[in-house]
């Protein structure tokens, strides 16, 4: 066990597979020699060779262009975009291709691709370095899509998309790279080495795709979050003392509906928190599949905390960010409704 | 006060419009056998005029001339024009099976049947094809079983793509020929990471992409570029230039300056221009490329300059936006007739064997088609199961999937 930030988590994830299995290669702007503007690559490239991990041309729909020949080939690329917000030059890449070249060939072609990505807000990225694209991903069939909140988790579940035989959409909150973070920005982060989700095994080690996990129990309220907002819905549940049962996703798609469901069933209420905007955010469809399976066990409304419907601001960054105060105000709403 | 002239915009036009008289002077072509043919190892810088000019090998007459000639046996020249002749049937069979009602959609080669045809033949075993919609000949010069094609183009029962794709979308890991997308030019960036893996893992294969004049506009084909010369992969980047994309003319894409071929140039690609209509200059030049990226030399791009003489799918009308007898005027002659004329020339060939090839392609076209049409059509007769719908979107299906599946009843 070591001491891990989620960065070094990200970074040992990578090492870890490409010590184990020669088809893995990483490769993205700045990845190589610099090892990435968060660092997320250092010394892949120095241990493993500039065959294996490389730097790019600034060039999104390149990298994944050139990901899916190399996976078609049979290696395994795990290749980082600078940031979520610059995906969508890849887009097409990733939707309409990687997602379904298993399906259009009936699996005579196949894309075991790992798209890492820093999203989410809360360091002063502005409108174009702070987006969460998940529901961009999860609307797409082919794809799986992971959202972790932990270096202990980030580890585990990047090797899991690594050995997956599908391609993964991989986003990493950028915020949470070194600490968890609460929503309280006028105080310092508290780090990783003091959170026990911050030791991390430092060999190999899987989390499967797909499973939610149970942050806290309780039995008032569930709040299903995911990234970033597991935090927050930790600290709004302390600061209100609400018993809320927090469920953290972990992977969207496939999304352990399970989980959600026995608690909800549980508790009778739910919140749903997610740093995107609202409107077809992923926390609809999450309050979807609530009311589809849970209709009779509901005892108000369940309600959404998101970002607002607007780009993301930079010097509002703290009115945009869903803290523990709003949070707070939806878990006390649903108790009384 | 200084008068500041308005600007205008510049829209491309074709020559000639439906109710014109074709015209192809502005085509300058050269002779065959007059473009030289350079070492493999030539450094790119060298070769520029190649870009500019058109590789060709058989001239009026049916001789094959000049340093790009003299590369196939007789037999291998048989089998190109037997594999030209048996494209040129499959396609006008589905052509009317589409009109039959048997399936919803067709593309077919006619006038473009060099280009796939002898590429194929430049390739080895295990080297992959990115290919477009256009490039079936790659298959049949493959021995790609026509009635596997046929299958797929009528979602039958024995469709190996199980009713999924659109017809005519492919797909062959086996035959090097990479499952067809409708997303125009995603496929010429895959086909160049392919081939860096193929370097990364020290291999000795090599890949091909394709794309039509038209997708050049496209931001992948120019991601394509960056990163096959970025990383000297070892891909060749095919340009077929038939001139029309749908009902749009190749200036659209192509602006009024250069050509296709030069748009290697700028990136240090050795970049080359070839005759699409001629068998051996396409084989010649496909050759060469090939050797250039075996040797680890990187990238080359070929433009092949060729004529799209069919309606671009079964869904257009190219009497709308084109002189109905352009197809007839395009100086580059057509493929088939070309070869044939240069293997009777040889002495190889004749007209009676000619018509009697045509009599036994036509059969086995037939024999196949009855096979597939035995497994059922779009409409009729055996289709893939309901089930298979849901198979195969994951390695394994996920719980979402398995309660849809269940909630459809399979």
């Amino acid at each position: 066990m070591a001491r891990m930030t989620m960065i070094e988590a990200v970074r040992s994830a990578m090492e870890v597979s490409m010590g184990r299995d020669d088809e893995v290669v990483v490769f993205g702007e700045d990845v190589g020699y610099f090892g990435g503007v968060f660092r997320a690559t250092q010394g892949l490239q120095a241990k493993y060779g500039k065959t294996r991990c490389f730097d790019a041309p600034i060039n999104e729909s390149g990298i994944l262009g050139t990901a899916i020949g190399m996976a078609a080939y049979g290696l395994k690329p795990c290749v980082e975009i600078q940031f979520a917000d610059y995906m969508y030059p890849a887009y097409d890449q990733i939707t309409q291709e990687a997602a379904r070249i298993r399906y259009r060939s009936n699996g005579d072609f196949t894309c075991p691709i790992v798209v890492r990505m820093p999203t989410g807000g809360g360091i002063f990225g502005g409108q174009t370095h702070s987006q969460s694209p998940e529901a961009l991903f999860t609307h797409v069939c082919g794809l799986k899509v992971i959202v972790p909140s932990n270096p202990y988790d980030a580890k585990g579940l990047l090797i899991a998309a690594i050995e997956d035989p599908d391609p993964v959409m991989f986003l990493e909150p950028k915020r949470l790279y070194n600490g968890p973070f609460d929503g309280h920005h006028e105080k310092p982060v508290t780090p990783w080495s003091k959170h026990e989700l911050g030791e991390v095994p430092e060999g190999h080690y899987t989390i499967p795709i797909g499973k939610a996990e149970i942050r806290r129990p309780g039995s008032a309220v569930t709040v299903v979050a995911y990234g970033t907002m597991v935090h927050v819905a930790l600290a709004a549940a302390e600061e209100t003392g609400i018993d809320a049962e927090v469920i953290d996703l972990r992977s969207l798609l496939p999304l352990d509906l399970d989980t959600i469901v026995q608690s909800v069933k549980k508790t009778g209420r739910c919140v749903v928190v997610h740093e995107a905007t609202l409107t077809s955010g992923f926390g609809g469809e999450v309050v979807s599949l609530v009311q589809e399976h849970c209709f009779y066990s509901l005892e108000a409304p369940v309600v959404r905390v998101t970002g607002w419907d607007t780009p993301y601001p930079h010097a509002q960054e703290w009115d945009y960010f869903p803290g523990p105060a709003r949070v707070g105000r939806a878990l006390q709403e649903v108790m009384e409704g | 006060m200084n008068e500041v002239a308005h600007l205008s915009l510049h829209v491309p036009e074709p020559a000639v419009r439906p109710g014109g008289q074709p015209d192809f002077s502005n085509v300058k072509i050269a002779k065959a056998g007059a473009v030289p043919r350079p070492a493999v190892d030539v450094a790119p810088e060298e070769i520029r005029d190649l870009a500019y000019s058109i590789i060709r090998v058989l001239n009026r007459d049916g001789e094959a001339v000049g340093p790009w000639a003299g590369l196939l046996s007789d037999e291998e020249l048989l089998t190109g024009l037997r594999n030209m002749m048996k494209l040129r049937a499959f396609d006008a069979r589905m052509l009317m099976a589409q009109r039959q009602g048997k399936t919803s959609f067709y593309m077919q080669h006619l006038g473009e049947e060099a280009v796939s045809c002898a590429f194929r033949k430049a390739l080895a075993k295990g080297d992959m094809n990115f290919p477009t919609y256009r490039q079936a000949g790659l298959l049949i010069a493959d021995d790609y079983p026509m009635v596997e094609m046929m299958n797929q183009i009528y979602s039958n029962e024995a469709d190996p793509l199980r009713g999924r794709q659109l017809p005519i979308m492919y797909s062959s890991k086996a035959h090097g020929f990479f499952t067809i997308s409708g997303n125009l030019a995603t496929q010429y960036v895959q086909a160049v990471g392919w081939a860096m893996a193929s370097a990364i893992r020290n291999d000795t294969k090599i890949a091909a992409a394709w794309i039509g004049d038209g997708s050049t506009a496209e931001s992948d084909f120019h991601s394509a570029l960056v990163f096959a010369s970025t990383y000297k992969a070892p891909v060749i980047l095919n340009i077929v230039n038939n001139q029309w994309a749908i009902s749009t003319f190749q200036g659209i894409a192509r602006g009024g300056s250069g050509t296709f071929a030069a748009r290697g140039l700028g990136f240090g690609i050795p970049a080359l221009r070839v005759d699409g209509n001629d068998y051996l200059a396409v084989h010649a030049v496909a050759k060469w490329a090939a050797e250039r990226a075996r040797r680890n030399l990187g990238p080359t791009l070929i433009e092949y300059v060729t004529y799209r003489v069919g309606a671009h799918s079964t869904s257009d009308d190219p009497s709308a936006y084109r002189p109905k007898t352009e197809s007839e005027a395009w100086p580059l002659g057509d493929p088939v007739l070309r070869l044939k004329k240069h293997l009777v020339l040889r002495g190889v060939w004749s007209e009676e064997r000619h018509a009697q090839a045509e009599a036994e392609i036509l059969d086995e076209v037939i024999q196949a088609q009855k096979q597939a049409e035995s497994h059922g059509t779009l409409h009729a007769g055996g289709k893939p199961s309901v089930r298979d719908i849901f198979e195969g979107v994951y390695a394994e299906m996920p719980a979402h999937i398995r309660r849809q599946r269940q909630k459809a009843g399979y």
